[in-house]
């Protein structure tokens, strides 16, 4: 794929994803952060709105990223080794929940509303996550 | 019958997933490109962030001049301060789990449509360790 093309489709993905963000804060008054909405629906809170929102945003997501599959055909996609998968997977549930949300919550719409809090946790997050992949790289464990 | 409130979650995540699926951003190879900073760098993270910046900046003014969401009783948003140490060890593990794996909660909700058996083992992972820091947390 060619660089003007890739940042094409970033920018189109990107203004979908703060469209959606948008309705959510102007609709319905909340954040449209996933790793809250998540833990709402599988009964870990309280927070993040009432039952409905959060499952029907859940359940939204893989309807959404499914349709563009029928639409244009299959996207290429190549994930790690089932042990990364799972070690990823424990940090990013516990961390989210821990750092009270994730890139969608602090870095999309925390950055948007300058909230301080979110500055912080979107640098330290971007920031561990480069030198993870740096020292990943550096052992020998590149996928 | 259906709730409203669950028609409007749903319409939102179905536009967000979409958003992911077309920025490329549901390939975890790609947000680990992204993430490569060091290496085989892959910008089209930036350009998504600043596609959704964008709008979202705009929303905020909008909602700063509404008495109350267009479908719903009251604003309900976290709060924007105290910096404290949970927020950052909170990021900082997040950080850790979202380099060794390029995925985070967003993708990898919207990847169960897209390729469900590899990306099961993270989904439910991310779920145990929601209920593990949630176990925890009662007794700190």
């Amino acid at each position: 794929m060619t660089l003007l093309s890739s940042m094409t489709q970033g920018l189109a993905g990107g203004l979908m994803i703060g469209a959606s963000a948008s309705i959510m804060l102007l609709a319905a008054g909340r954040i449209a952060g996933v790793s809250g909405l998540f833990a709402r629906t599988i009964g870990l809170t309280k927070a993040c709105g009432p039952d409905g929102l959060a499952a029907g945003f859940v359940v939204g997501l893989p309807l959404g990223a499914g349709a563009l599959v029928l639409l244009t055909g299959p996207i290429e996609m190549r994930f790690p080794p089932l042990a990364m998968l799972l070690i990823g997977g424990l940090l990013v549930g516990y961390g989210a929940r821990l750092g009270s949300g994730c890139t969608s919550g602090h870095g999309v719409c925390g950055l948007s509303r300058l909230s301080k809090r979110s500055l912080v946790a979107t640098g330290v997050f971007m920031s561990v996550a480069a030198a993870t992949v740096a020292a990943m790289n550096a052992a020998g464990l590149a996928w | 019958m259906v709730k409203s409130s669950t028609l409007l979650g749903l319409l939102s995540g179905a536009i967000f997933g979409l958003g992911l699926a077309v920025s490329g951003m549901a390939d975890p190879a790609r947000v680990r490109g992204f993430l490569d900073v060091f290496g085989a760098f892959d910008p089209t993270l930036a350009f998504v962030m600043i596609g959704a910046l964008a709008p979202m900046a705009i929303a905020w003014r909008v909602m700063r001049r509404l008495e109350r969401p267009l479908a719903a009783e009251s604003f309900d948003l976290p709060p924007t301060s105290p910096i404290d140490v949970r927020l950052v060890s909170g990021a900082a593990i997040f950080g850790l789990g979202w380099g060794v794996a390029g995925l985070c909660p967003g993708p990898a909700l919207a990847d169960l449509a897209l390729a469900p058996l590899a990306v099961a083992p993270f989904v439910a992972a991310m779920a145990l360790g929601m209920v593990l820091q949630r176990l925890t947390a009662q007794k700190m």
